[in-house]
């Protein structure tokens, strides 16, 4: 079914090749194609990251199963991630209620100071708070490295609450403790089950902003290290790079099936 | 000696730092009535129903529901339930899901609270509607699931946030009737606040009217739109003509002033008496005057003009009279009658007249 000819409506069948369409492709083609250079050099056999292609091999996945340092940052990584999103997006709810509804004197002041974490330069942060650790007799361990997360993730899942709550009609909740449910109950009932898009988005934003993060991690780990801190340690060792591609294509195929679900999820809900 | 009424505002304020939303108010309204706040935005009629609701505490006074004061009860302890203005249907339930909602407690069988969403159904007129979405309603139809939700509670006061102002006229109108039809048979207290002067007098028992965290006048409809007190009263009820003028002299059964271009006007005396000399505001209502194309003769209560615009209504029409020594218009209103006479041509002559019954004196305070 296409569109008549003449000026006017760009029915979705027929598509123009004009400048804005191939300014969408090589757009899309400059983001996605060095991504996609992990999947394919991981099936490479070679150590080497360079062309042309040697063979279609599993070696490096297998050697990435194997690979003991590996797994083990994965699994701290995921550790810390879960932990970090779970407990930054009850954080940043609580903020976001408490900012959109009620009226608490210095809110702004409140919610800037709360955003701080935001715009300090990493390297800053990461040095600061190893100092405090140092200072406050901490010792560095995946703990510090979840505390330093929480600070930059809470701000996230704040922000993410707050425009999901402020869109949010607080005549519902007022309805529904006038018809008798106290705040907890009303909570429960009616800003919980409205709120479940945010709380998945804040918890996606923060697992997947603490898994990535690497300044925090490198200045506060200890002996156990996240898999960002561990896959820049093993840079120096060619012979290890492939099974960090294979794991790299792993990751992303995860989170491709991860952010399809989520937007099919996203998407059924509305 | 307890008080007689229902509902008791007793000198309630409302203070928002500076702001003084809601001022030394002091309301009775009886069981079963139906009471209407009015007045323009911002004069304070909504904080005052949210105070009743519980959603606000008052800075000073007490509020008292069937004799009890409700400033430690929170709302969702009150024997009160509210039909917000935006309706508040929660999107995530049906229908039956949002009238049941706040029968949670009640203890009913689930047998027996089905039959009583189904009653509630029936009553606001969408049988079997039971199982569609909240998002699948109209703007009506979630008004009507707003009241049955709040409805089926029983409460002892049912509160009305502007609930009709999203719906287009014809609607409007048809729920207007309905909701005063329904207040009468299920003998409710209602308290509906509005802006719509013709819907507060259409539906009330007695209407305050608020103004600057005020109440102004609390009054039935027809003496609030017959007898104002006030000039702000006057005008916002309806259309008033205004026109200054100072007492001339004061008998028995009339008050005469003189009231500059329209000439002498001589006053039924109401409750209200003023000094000779006093300056005084007279008020006459659009369709207290007649007209005609010739000179009635007197020399009291008539004036001469000339026609000016006219805006045909199709059952009405609202003619405006230039008066010399007059910057505003005469605002006139006619039916549109089968026999009436013909037309006066604009800019052509036109008397007015009227009778001593029809006028409102007012002190000429806070124009």
């Amino acid at each position: 079914m296409s569109s008549g000819a003449g000026y006017g409506t760009y029915a979705l069948s027929k598509r123009r090749i004009d400048g804005l369409f191939v300014y969408a492709v090589i757009y899309l083609a400059f983001v996605y194609v060095p991504v996609l250079f992990l999947p394919l050099f991981s099936f490479n056999d070679s150590i080497y990251i360079a062309f042309p292609l040697k063979g279609f091999t599993f070696e490096w996945y297998g050697k990435m199963v194997d690979s003991p340092g590996l797994i083990t940052a994965l699994t701290n990584s995921l550790q810390v991630a879960s932990i970090v999103a779970v407990l930054a997006t009850i954080f940043g709810t609580l903020a976001a209620k408490a900012v959109t509804r009620y009226r608490i004197p210095g809110r702004g002041p409140i919610v800037g100071f709360i955003m701080i974490p935001l715009v300090i330069p990493g390297i800053i942060m990461g040095i600061a708070l190893l100092i405090l650790s140092k200072m406050a007799g901490l010792s560095l361990s995946l703990y510090t490295i979840g505390l330093g997360h929480m600070l930059v993730c809470v701000p996230f899942s704040m922000l993410v609450m707050i425009s999901r709550l402020e869109g949010f009609e607080k005549a519902m909740e007022e309805a529904s403790m006038d018809l008798g449910e106290n705040a907890w109950v009303t909570f429960w009932r009616i800003t919980f089950p409205l709120s479940v898009p945010g709380l998945i988005a804040s918890l996606l934003l923060s697992f997947t902003i603490s898994f990535d993060e690497f300044i925090l991690a490198f200045f506060l780990a200890g002996t156990d290290v996240t898999l960002p801190v561990y896959i820049w340690s093993q840079l120096r060792f060619p012979s290890k790079l492939p099974s960090v591609l294979a794991l790299g294509a792993c990751i992303l195929m995860a989170s491709f099936v991860l952010v399809s679900f989520a937007e099919w999820f996203r998407r059924r809900g509305t | 000696m307890s008080d007689e009424s229902f509902i008791s505002i007793r000198d309630v304020s409302k203070h928002f730092g500076a702001v003084k939303a809601v001022n030394n108010i002091d309301i009775s309204i009886a069981r079963g009535e139906f009471f209407s706040l009015l007045g323009p935005s911002g004069c304070g009629k909504t904080t005052l129903l949210r105070m009743l609701a519980g959603f606000e505490t008052p800075t000073t006074g007490e509020i008292y529901i069937d004799g009890e004061p409700m400033s430690a009860t929170p709302p969702h302890e009150r024997p009160v339930n509210m039909v917000f203005q935006n309706y508040a249907i929660f999107p995530h339930l049906d229908v039956r899901g949002n009238i049941a909602y706040g029968m949670r407690k009640s203890g009913l069988s689930k047998p027996a609270l089905d039959a009583k969403v189904e009653e509630m159904l029936e009553l606001i007129k969408l049988p079997g509607y039971g199982t569609r979405g909240a998002n699948e309603l109209s703007g009506g139809e979630r008004q009507r699931v707003a009241l049955a939700r709040a409805l089926i509670k029983q409460p002892k006061v049912l509160l009305l946030d502007e609930p009709l102002g999203a719906l287009d006229k014809k609607l409007r109108e048809e729920m207007q009737l309905e909701l005063r039809a329904l207040q009468r048979s299920v003998g409710i207290t209602f308290v509906f606040v509005t802006h719509d002067q013709e819907e507060a007098l259409t539906m009330s028992d007695r209407i305050a009217v608020m103004s600057m965290g005020r109440t102004l006048q609390i009054d039935a409809p027809v003496p609030l739109y017959e007898n104002p007190k006030r000039h702000f009263v006057a005008d916002f009820i309806g259309t008033m003509n205004f026109f200054e003028g100072s007492v001339r002299e004061v008998a028995n059964g009339a008050t005469t002033i003189d009231a500059g271009p329209i000439g002498a006007v001589r006053a039924a005396n109401r409750e209200r008496s003023f000094d000779v000399g006093s300056d005084v505001l007279v008020a006459i209502r659009p369709e207290k005057f007649t007209l005609s194309a010739e000179a009635p003769g007197g020399e009291v209560n008539v004036v001469e003009g000339r026609m000016g615009p006219t805006a045909y209504l199709g059952d009405r029409s609202h003619l405006y009279i230039n008066i010399p020594g007059r910057d505003q218009p005469v605002a006139v209103a006619m039916q549109n009658l089968a026999d009436s006479t013909t037309m006066i041509a604009p800019d052509q002559p036109v008397w007015l007249t009227w009778s001593e019954n029809a006028i409102v004196l007012l002190p000429p305070e806070d124009v």
